[in-house]
């Protein structure tokens, strides 16, 4: 299978705590990857390294065979790498339609193409189905900051989403969002990463939703991951239940 | 079928068209001092329109009095040492000028204040405090003569509607989303791959342009530029006109630069040393009363989100 992603041996530490530790893991084309683990276990600084925000003191990593280690986000993303974040960045002034449309002018031509019109009807044709596909119908001309959390979640990866990735990450898509909503929003989110074919990896906290989604699950503790397996396989192991459910 | 669009363009142009012809018709009616007054107003409405532009992207600038003087100089260098009278060759000019200089320096309030020293000590090339006498400009090879004023009337009139047009693109176009869209979130915006850098620097530029096109202008119509022109005075009263209008619309600008004017002009009659505290007290009740500015009155709904293209379709 093709590696769209690896990291070997990255280390980051902050003060005392180390980050990463060593970390080494591959990733493959396609896979819906959950990663799990208690807080400061690491999960969140490994989508920073991997996308520029965080250079590793030690460590490299590969996309699709190219070395990206210490990219900007900015030459991260070029390349194909989106995320979106555990508190939804958006464009809260602006229109779910706007947000949309400012990120498929700017796959375009990066700074959008000029002075012609955001609002072609090629780019409208192109935002409104993939605003549909994330459950955004009527409410895509609504602003922004009036959407509930877990609107805005979705919205957050769908603006990723337009981008076209090859490998998506995913920081907490369900925190914040109400216990009705999680699986609803996770139904949207996945449906469509598996229909696009497109690599994933998600941090969570629910472990009803990593069960659920992930195909592959990895365990973070202190900048290590110490599991990795099918949820299957890995809810089923009694030190991984001690160490993520916190059972005796 | 491809009438409809062309037809709803129309509709849509239609107010601006008639607001545009009232103007052209107005110095028929108006007395010379008040169409001068006029005329001042619509060129420094250009110069806030580019404060105004840089406010959307959270940018605050106390320093447009470079590119306004950087354009008004422009017009007196051009005229003493080059000979060139020509207003189409001083726009040109005037607006090379300043956007060289918004892409060199930014929108620094201490390059003002060089460029204000600048002005004042080279006495041989500027005048110093006398400032220079500009001749008045030929209109594409016609002198206006004894109608000079009329005639910057309408240039003024025509540049500006110029201005506001491509402010207005700009604004619909990608790059003029990219500025609020930095103003909200610049993270998501190098997330996505875009400079927030290059979005800021560009919409420097344009507003550098927009600020020597009001300075060249400026001294068109007046006939003398003065090294107040840099000075950071000069650059507080673009600010305090752009919060005086507001920035609700591309024409929030100038509706506050004609208020501004027309306020200063009767506060200085009736009150010649205490004029500045009559325009701090229009200030403070315009941002109690007023956060949103002049315009809100005839606008006085809640913003859309991209109000100054609002007309657009959803």
């Amino acid at each position: 299978m093709d590696v769209v992603l690896e990291a070997v041996g990255l280390a980051k530490t902050f003060g005392a705590v180390k980050a990463a530790d060593d970390l080494s893991v591959r990733i493959s084309r396609g896979q819906v990857v959950g990663i799990v683990g208690p807080n400061g276990s690491g999960k969140t600084t490994f989508l920073n390294l991997v996308t520029g925000y965080l250079s590793p003191a030690r460590g490299q990593i590969h996309y699709l065979g190219k070395e990206i280690t210490g990219l900007h986000p900015r030459q991260v993303t070029r390349l194909g790498v989106a995320r979106s974040f555990q508190v939804p960045q958006l464009y809260t002034s602006l229109t779910v339609l706007e947000n949309m449309l400012v990120a498929l002018a700017i796959r375009a031509g990066r700074q959008g193409d000029g002075w012609r019109a955001l609002r072609t009807r090629a780019r409208l044709a192109e935002a409104r189905p993939l605003l549909e596909k994330f459950g955004f119908g009527d409410e895509s001309g609504q602003v922004v900051r009036t959407l509930p959390e877990g609107g805005r979640k979705l919205l957050d990866v769908a603006l990723s989403f337009a981008l076209g990735p090859r490998l998506l990450l995913l920081d907490e898509p369900t925190s914040g969002v109400s216990a009705a909503d999680k699986f609803r929003v996770m139904d949207t989110l996945i449906g469509v990463i598996r229909e696009s074919g497109v690599t994933s990896v998600f941090v969570e906290h629910d472990m009803d939703v990593v069960q659920r989604y992930a195909e592959r699950v990895l365990v973070f503790s202190e900048g290590r991951i110490i599991a990795d397996d099918p949820p299957g396989a890995l809810f089923a192991d009694p030190v991984v239940r001690r160490h993520i459910l916190g059972e005796e | 079928m491809r009438g409809a669009p062309v037809s709803r363009a129309l509709a849509g142009a239609a107010p601006w068209l008639a607001a545009l012809l009232a103007l052209a018709i107005l110095p028929r009616l108006l007395p010379d001092w008040l169409g001068f007054l006029l005329t001042v107003a619509f060129a420094k409405a250009m110069v806030v329109l580019g404060v105004a532009v840089l406010l959307r992207s959270n940018l605050v600038s106390f320093g447009h009095g470079l590119y306004f003087a950087a354009g008004a100089y422009t017009v007196g260098f051009a005229g003493k040492w080059l000979h060139l009278r020509d207003a189409v060759l001083l726009i040109l000019g005037a607006v090379v000028v300043s956007g060289a200089l918004a892409a060199v320096l930014g929108l620094f309030l201490a390059f003002s204040m060089i460029l204000y020293s600048l002005l004042l000590r080279l006495y041989s090339l500027t005048g110093g405090t006398d400032g220079m006498v500009t001749a008045p400009p030929t209109i594409l090879g016609f002198a206006p003569g004894a109608a000079a004023g009329r005639a910057h009337y309408y240039l003024t009139l025509g540049c500006l509607a110029l201005a506001l047009a491509l402010t207005r693109r700009w604004l619909s176009s990608p790059l003029g989303y990219l500025a609020s869209a930095i103003r909200d979130n610049e993270i998501r915006v190098e997330y996505m791959g875009a400079s927030v850098r290059q979005g800021i620097y560009r919409t420097y530029l344009l507003s550098g342009v927009l600020g020597g096109l009001g300075g060249c202008l400026v001294a068109f119509s007046v006939g003398h530029i003065a090294p107040e022109f840099s000075y950071w005075t000069q650059s507080g009263d673009f600010v305090f006109v752009t919060v005086l209008g507001g920035y609700a619309s591309v024409f929030a600008p100038v509706m506050g630069s004609v208020v501004f004017e027309l306020v200063r002009n009767y506060a200085y009659a009736l009150s010649p040393y205490t004029w500045q505290m009559s325009l701090g007290g229009i200030l403070l009740l315009i941002v109690l009363f007023l956060p949103r500015g002049l315009w809100s009155l005839l606008a006085p709904r809640a913003p859309v989100s991209n109000p100054w293209t609002s007309s657009s379709k959803r």
